[in-house]
Formats: structure tokens, sequence, C-alpha cells
């Protein structure tokens, strides 16, 4: 049952990474993704001060805020300061990052959370937080839970929006040419990947949640050509990398997040030189048939 | 500030390996950081940061210990590959480059987590002090470690010293460098090698995840300060120098403190510095100077309608009541009166009582400024076929704009005309 | 709708445009009438496609303002139609020919709403007028150069405009293509719309536009072909800069100058 518990977590949180993912990749803001991971750890240790606990509202709320402060902050570096993009990415996520690390030290007795947690999470201690019916039956692990409930909001955000978003990513001039605010649609999306990335802290640590955002719609991105498709077929990638993960690294007896991680750049190799579209062993052999 | 003392003294050999290998560390990582700036690859050193983790565990399992010298080795094959990767990637499919490095970076991550947690319950028990390399072990630095980090530095200082001219060419302009001979693609590849090297012994500092701080985040604060490379390179390495030392002197008072994250928040604190109240280029500088110069702009304005006035009676110098000002251009009456006032003590106009009226510079001063905007508005009807009922309003930004040159220029061009396009007399200084 | 037809399709009046200050377009004045094939021409980096942008909306003005059927953009963005440079988005990108001509309709459908069959219909209608109808679920990432630029023109009419403006349509696409598109225009010309489009290849203009606008940071002349499309006004066009103007561009931007003073 453990087992279940911790794949189904992971599946979770590779769904929602991959949906949102796949926006990122095609609106080619992978690096601002990776940016708002790293940046979400101050944001994570100040609403466990207030709170007092991991999995509040209060975290996901402030969260939402400090995903878009990281986007605004990038965007005042590089507008109003004149910093080169790539620069201006580099230095608030490495600040934001190092503030969260002090922050964590300055309250060792009163934050539960620890350096290594931050880097790789805990997923194999998710299924020991169990969600207790007050009259006594297990209902499973509180992750679970979360998880899907972040995973249902990020599909009903992407069904609702999905015209804005699909039209914003592919044409932005085109877009606020007919009226729809890119601005509005590239804030929301950014609250979404910063929900995500705190709520998937916990089991994947800030930094493999990164290769969940990319890898897995990366993947989906050189099978298909079709949208609808990338979004399940990035999902279906990440699932994939949870699965042989775990195996992987029950196995091995190491990290979970590292060796899903792993997999899904292994993933990503296998449909680069495999893909019947865009693979370039296909390639190669068309070429040849020329 | 015992502390202080103590900590300046250097007595304690530890708190001397710790300065120097701080110091040696962002200074070396700040100067080759700075051409990665340049050359506007900030996040490669960040992949590549990420990617030496993998290297450092595979020299492990090779060695069986933590030699130096192995693991070094395997971080510049990891960090070298990463790039290799990156690099196919976006060449051989449509992956944008953005996605290859996240993509690489977090995957190769990945893995090094893997093996350092399959190398940490392997119970070989020389492994202890692997993790250091996640974030960084400043405080923990040992006489040993010096060495290695001595050479790598030296070697780091040297090819930088000796390639210096080139690697500037090659950031300012690469297509120059290539067409006067340069072997850039060489070039490049050594480059890249300084970021390997520069990234394997940094993230001893700071830990892999914060390795990009140092490289990038000294550059981008340097370059506030200046337009010269040899400048911003010393600059960098200054500040570098600065936050490597700060951050000893932090775990030193405060042990239980991490130093690498510490050393990140002092750079990115002179960054943030830097960034608004440099001279130039700072958001701050350029407030302040918006601000005058709106305020040059108010006081030209008074100016010019006091002259006006003084064209329709024929008399510059009429002292006149504030309502008169306000009637030709709409002012709240204490904004002008503080115009004014400045006016006043920059000797453009006098007051009796509560009247004012130009002096000699005034009106000299009114005259250039009423003799540009007609000027202008000539220009713009003349050279750019813009109907006359359409210039002024352009014409009352450029009045207070032109420097003496174009001034000249544009009276030359237009023929030091007599009349602009509404038929007003355009007034000459000498006449 | 039944659009007076005697009010201009565009109206732009002392418009300034700046990039970091600097402005790239200098107070434009220019009204166009409706039911005009209308050509902006001027040579490359002279602000056509900035013009363009301006009047959309996508870019801030520095002053002035434009104005479509006498209104303000907000009020007519319905009636407006944009083919943005083929160039400015990514043809990988995972849609087809179908997705793309949909985004037509989006204008029309609001938010949360999705495209039904009445609107796969417009959508295929308007394919048939470029000649693309066989390509509808083809992925973009398989078009030629001429069939991207059928299928962005299939999307513009989708959204069935009165005021069409095209950013270079005629760049890179075959004959077949080029003729296809000039018919199409005229077509809607006769039917009252009004398309303004940039254009580069001068050899053409007298032959496809019933207007000109020449336009090099400034405007030199906007007017019927026959009377403005001369060679005084195609040296003026092309023969170079205005160094002095130039020279104040970038002086506005070096001393970030305040592009228009505040009134107080
Ligand atoms: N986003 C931008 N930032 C800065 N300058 C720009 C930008 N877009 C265009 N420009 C400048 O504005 C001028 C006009 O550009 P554009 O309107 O694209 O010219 P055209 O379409 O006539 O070739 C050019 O000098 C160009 O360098
Ligand atoms: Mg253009």
């Amino acid at each position: 049952m453990n087992d279940f518990y911790i794949i189904l977590t992971a599946s979770l949180v590779a769904s929602s990474c991959a949906l949102l993912g796949c926006f990122l990749i095609l609106r080619r803001m992978a690096m601002v993704g990776d940016a708002i991971s790293h940046a979400v750890l101050p944001g994570i240790v100040l609403a466990f001060l207030f709170s007092g606990s991991r999995d509040s509202v209060t975290m996901l709320l402030g969260a939402g805020l400090i995903g878009v402060f990281t986007t605004f902050l990038i965007e005042f570096f590089h507008k109003k300061a004149k910093l080169q993009t790539d620069a201006a990415i580099g230095v608030t996520f490495t600040w934001l990052f190092a503030v969260g690390v002090v922050l964590i030290s300055i309250f060792a007795g009163k934050v539960d959370l620890d350096q290594d947690c931050v880097l790789y999470g805990e997923i194999a201690y998710v299924p020991l937080d169990l969600i207790i019916s007050p009259s006594g039956t297990n209902l499973g692990p509180k992750a679970i839970y979360v998880m899907g409930i972040v995973l249902v909001l990020i599909i009903v955000f992407i069904v609702a929006g999905y015209k804005e978003l699909f039209l914003t990513t592919f044409d932005p001039a085109y877009a606020s040419a007919i009226g729809i605010s890119t601005s509005l649609w590239h804030y929301l999306l950014m609250s979404a990947v910063s929900v995500t990335t705190v709520s998937s802290f916990e089991s994947v640590g800030a930094i493999l949640v990164v290769a969940l955002l990319i890898a897995p719609a990366a993947t989906a991105y050189l099978l298909t050509d079709n949208f609808k498709w990338m979004l399940v077929l990035a999902c279906a990638a990440g699932i994939l990398a949870s699965l042989s993960g775990y195996y992987l690294a029950v196995w091995l007896d190491g990290s979970i997040a590292g060796a899903i991680a792993a997999l899904s750049g292994i993933i990503f190799a296998l449909a680069m030189v495999f893909s019947p579209t865009h693979g370039l062993f296909f390639k190669k052999l068309r070429q040849v048939a020329h | 500030m015992n502390s202080l003392a103590e900590f300046f003294s250097f007595a304690d050999p530890n708190i001397r390996y710790v300065v120097v290998g701080s110091v040696l560390l962002t200074a070396s990582s700040a100067i080759v950081g700075t051409f990665t700036f340049l050359n506007k690859r900030s996040l490669i050193g960040d992949a590549i940061a990420h990617a030496v983790l993998p290297g450092i565990c595979l020299g492990f399992i090779v060695a069986g210990t933590k030699n130096p010298l192995v693991l070094i080795i395997g971080a510049f094959i990891t960090g070298w590959l990463s790039l290799i990767a990156v690099d196919f990637i976006t060449r051989k499919t449509r992956i944008k480059e953005d996605t290859a490095i996240g993509l690489i970076l977090s995957v190769f991550f990945g893995i090094g987590i893997l093996m350092l947690t399959v190398i940490q319950k392997s119970g070989n028990a020389s492994q202890s002090g692997l993790d250091h390399f996640l974030f960084g072990k400043a405080a923990a630095l040992v006489g040993s470690d010096l060495y290695a980090f001595l050479i790598v530095a030296v070697i780091l200082l040297v090819v930088v010293y000796i390639l210096f001219k080139e690697f500037a060419l090659m950031a300012f302009d690469k297509a120059y460098a290539k067409s006067i001979g340069y072997p850039v693609r060489t070039l490049e590849l050594i480059l890249t090698s300084l970021i390997v090297l520069a990234v394997v012994i940094g993230i001893q500092a700071v830990g892999v995840v914060l390795m990009a701080a140092i490289l990038i985040t000294p550059a981008a604060a340097a370059r506030f300060w200046t337009d010269r490379i040899v400048v911003m390179v010393l600059l960098a390495s200054a500040f570098g120098a600065f936050s490597g030392l700060a951050g000893a002197y932090i775990s030193f008072v405060a042990p239980a403190m991490p130093t690498g994250p510490w050393i990140v928040i002092v750079i990115s604190t002179i960054a943030f510095v830097s960034f608004f109240l440099a001279p130039k280029r700072g958001v701050l500088y350029r407030l302040v100077r918006q601000n005058n110069i709106r305020q040059t702009i108010n006081n030209e304005n008074v100016l010019k309608v006091m002259y006006q006035l003084g064209e329709e009676n024929k008399n510059f110098f009429i002292p006149r009541h504030l309502d008169e000002i306000i009637r030709r251009r709409k002012y709240e009456k204490r904004a002008l009166q503080s115009i004014l006032r400045r006016l006043l003590h920059q000797g453009y106009v006098e007051q009796t009582g509560n009247l004012w009226s130009l002096t000699e510079e005034g009106k000299k001063k009114a005259q250039r400024v009423v003799k540009i905007h007609r000027l202008w508005e000539l220009y713009l009807t003349t050279y750019m076929k813009i109907a006359p009922d359409h210039v002024h309003e352009d014409a009352e930004t450029i009045e207070h704009l032109l420097t003496p040159e174009l001034e000249a220029e544009l009276e030359k061009q237009l023929g030091y005309a007599k009349l602009d396009p509404h038929q007003t007399k355009i007034p000459y200084q000498h006449e | 709708m039944a659009p007076d037809t005697n009010v201009p399709a565009l109206e732009v009046h002392d418009l300034t445009v700046a990039f970091d200050r600097k402005p790239v377009l200098w107070n434009i004045d220019l009204v166009i009438p409706q039911g005009k094939i209308v050509g902006i021409i001027g040579p490359n980096g002279a602000g056509k496609s900035t013009l363009i942008k301006a009047v959309m909306g996508i870019l801030p003005l520095s002053s002035g303002y434009t104005k479509l059927f006498d209104l303000p953009l907000n009020d007519v963005r319905g009636r407006i139609s944009y083919v943005p440079q083929r160039e400015s988005v990514d043809w990988d990108f995972p849609a087809s020919v179908m997705d793309v001509v949909l985004m037509g309709r989006y204008s029309k459908l609001g938010l949360f709403k999705r495209p039904r069959k009445a609107d796969r219909d417009a959508a295929l209608d308007c394919l048939r007028k470029v000649g693309m109808e066989a390509f509808a679920n083809r992925q973009i990432s398989q078009l030629s150069g001429g069939q991207q630029q059928r299928t962005f023109l299939a999307r513009a009419l989708a959204q069935q405009a009165d005021v069409y403006f095209m950013d270079e349509p005629f760049a890179g696409v075959d004959a077949a293509t080029e003729k296809t598109i000039i018919t199409l225009l005229r077509t809607m010309a006769q039917s009252g719309k009004t398309v303004i489009v940039v254009h580069h290849d001068l050899q053409s203009v007298t032959n496809y536009f019933d207007w000109v606008i020449m336009l090099n940071t400034r405007l030199i002349a906007s007017g019927p072909t026959q009377e403005t499309f001369t060679q005084d006004n195609l040296q003026e066009t092309y023969g170079g800069k205005l160094t002095l103007l130039a020279d104040v561009g970038d002086l506005i931007r070096r001393e970030s100058f305040p592009q228009r003073e505040k009134k107080l």
C-alpha cells in the first residue's frame, strides 16, 4: 500500500507540473519556472512560521503571491534597472533561495524543514502523514488529497482558460490586438506555477520540481504536433517517470525524487531518438531512404 | 567588537583558511563570471553548477575517497557533458535553448542526488561531507583544500590575464572577432572550461544551487558602475571577495549560520544597492535626473511666458503679477511661486513686492528657449511636412532639450530663418 | 452594423511612438478613407510595423491618438483585424491550421466559451477563400511560407472585421499565393472593407494599392497612389534619414527626457 501511495502522490505532482510545463516551454519561460521553484522557499518558511503548519491555505496563498512577486522582480530588474533577462533571473532566484535557507537556519527550532528536504523532498514519508476520520478509519495520506486538489484546480484553470492560454502562448501580439490581456494570463499562469511548486515541494523538493515541469513537457513536444495531445502525453511521461523512478529508487536504495528526475531525463532521451515524427533515428532513416 | 578584532587578527589558522579560501573562491568565480555575464550566458553557469554533482559522486565512487583531484576531474567531465548535451538538444531537435538548459540542469541534478543518496547509504565512512557540495562548506575549509583551490584559482587568473583582450572582444562583438581571424571556437572552448573550473571550486563555498549567484551577481553589480571591461572585472572580483570575507566573518560569529547563503545575500545586497544607487545607470539616479529635468522644464516655461508677455508689450522687463502669468499658462499659484523663487535664486528674475520681472540673464535664457521652439516648428513643417497647427506640442519638449551644437546645426539647416510657420518672428541673440 | 461610409476608416493624429524614449515614429498625421487597399511603404526600420502595432494598441503611444471610424480603439476592436508578420510566431508550435483560424473567432466568443460548429464552419469558409480548405487538419509546422501566410489571412478573415492591418503579407511567399492574396484583397475592398498592408516591393505598388502611406520615421506622404507615389516622394522616403532628427532622438534617450511634458 505504501508503494501505491508514494507512486500516486508522485504521479499527481508530475501531472500538475507536466500540464503547466507545456505552457512554460512553449512560452520560452522554462527558466522562469526554474526561478519560481527556487524563489518560493522564503515564502514557505515564512508561511510556516505564521501558520505553524505545512499544508495550510496560508502557504498556498503566500506561495501564489511570492511567485508573482518573483516574476515581477525579474521584470523590474529587466525593464527598470535595464539588466539583461538571463542575469535578472539568476540574480533574483539565487537571492530569494539564499534568504530562504538562512531563514531555515535562523528558525531551525521552529520550522520543521531542513536543507536536504528543500532540495529533494521527503516523498518516502508521504504514507506516514495520514488523515484519520473521527471514527478512526484511515482515509489515506494527506499529501494525496493536497496534490489531488491542486491537480483538479490546474485542470479547471486550463480547461476554463484554454482559448486564452493557447492564444497568448502562440501569438501574444494578435492576442492583445483582439483585446485579450496577455499580462493577466501571464500572471495567472505564474501563480499556478507557484502554487504547484509549493504544494509539490514536500514531496519532491524545490529543485526536482523543475525536472517535472520541463522534462515531460519537452518529451511530449517531440512526440506530437497537437497541443491537446501534448498535454496528455506530458502527463503520461510524468506518470511513467514517477512509476519507473520509484522502483529504480527502491532497487538502488536512493532518493526517490532524484530517481524520478533521472528517469524523466531518460524518457526524454528516448523520445528524442525514437519519436516517430521528430526523433533523430527516424529522421536519419528518412534521410537515408531519400 | 571583540569578535571583529579577533577575526581580523587572523591569529587562528582555521580563520585564515576559511578567509583565504572564501575570498579566493568568490573572487575568481566573479572574474570568470563577468565574461559569462557579458556573453549573456548567465544561466549556462547555473546549468553547469547543477551538472557537476553527478561528476563529483562519480569521482568519489571511482576513487573511494574524497580525493580533491579526482572529484574535480569527475566534476569537470559531467560539467562539460551537460554543456554538450544542451548544445546537442538545441541543434538537433526543435527544443529551444532555455528548455534544454532547464532540462539538463534538473535531470543532471536529479542523477546527482540519486547517486549521492546511494553513496550515503553504502556504508563507506569516508563519504561524510560529500553533501557539503549541496550547500557549500566555506566555514569548514581546511589547509589541504586550499592547495587545490589555489592551483585552480591561479590557472583561472593566468588564463584570463593572457587572453583578456580576446575574451573582451568576443563578449563585445563575436562576429567582428571572427572576421578579424580570432579562433572564436577555441576561445569559447577555453572560456567554457574556465567556467567549469570556476564552478567546480566555487560550489565548495556556496554549493550547487547558489553557485550561479557568485558567478553572475558580482558582474551584474559591477556593470552598473562602469562601461569599461577592465574596471568591471576588477570591481566584480572586489565585490566577490568582499562577500566571501563577509560570509566567513558571519560564520565565525554565528557558527550555526550557513556560510554559502550568507555570501549570496551579501553579494545580492551589493547588487541591489548598485541597481538603485549607482551613478548614471542606477534607478534612483535616473529618477533624480528626471526630476531635475522636470524642474528645468518648469523654470524655462515660466521664463518663456514672461518673455512672450514682454514681446506683446515690446518691453521685456515690466514687473508682472502672478495672475498675469497664470492667464497665459495654467499653474497652481503655489507651484508657480516656488518656481519663481527658484528662478530668483538662480538670478533669472527679480522680485519687487509681489511683482516679478525678468533680469537680463533671464531674458537671454528665455529668448533661447523661444527661439528653439520656433525654429523646431519651422523644421517640422519644412523638413517633415507636418501641418503648422500640429507642431507646437513637439516643440514644447524639444525647446528644453537641444544642446548648443544641435541648436547651431538647426539654425544653419534653416538658413537663419526670420519667421516661424505661424509668421511669428524668431528672436536671435545678436539682434 | 451598417458602417457609415463617410467617416474615415483610420485617423492618426499627431502620433509619436518611442522605444526607450527614442521616437521611431514622429508626429504622424494621416487619414484613410474606407474601402481602400492601402500600402505602407518605407525602408527597413522606418517604423511601418510600429505604426500598425501602435494603431492596434499593442504598443504604448508617447503622444497623439488614433481613431477608427471616428471612435477610440476599444469601442471598435471587434471591427479591426490584424495579421502579424509571419516570423513573429513560432511555427513549430503544436497547432493545426484549423486551431489557428479558429483564433479569429475568439474575440466574438468571449471568455470560457468554446468554439462551436458554426465557428468551425465559418473558419472552413475562410480557409476556402484562401484556397486552403484541404489543409484544415494539417499541422502548422508542415506548412510552406505561402501556406503559413494564407493561414494567417484566413484567421483575420474569420474575424469578419471592417479594417484589416497586415504586416508584410507578401514577404517570402510564392507567386501563386501572392496572386490569391491580392485578388482576395480586391474583393474585400469592393465590399467596403479597408485593408492596410505593409509592403516592400516597389514594383507592384501602383498595381496593388489605391492609396499609399510613405514613411520613414516621419510621414513623407499619404494619399491616392497616382498623386502620391512620385519620384520625389520616393527619393525622400528612401534617401536617407534626417540626421538632425536622428540626433535629437538619440539625445532624448540619452537624457531620459520625458516624451511630452506634463501640463500642470
Ligand atoms: N521592441 C523594440 N525595442 C526597441 N526598438 C525597437 C523595437 N521594435 C522596433 N524597434 C526599432 O524601431 C524602429 C522601427 O521598427 P519597425 O517598425 O519594426 O520597422 P519596419 O517595420 O519599418 O522595418 C527600428 O529602428 C527598430 O530598431
Ligand atoms: Mg516590419
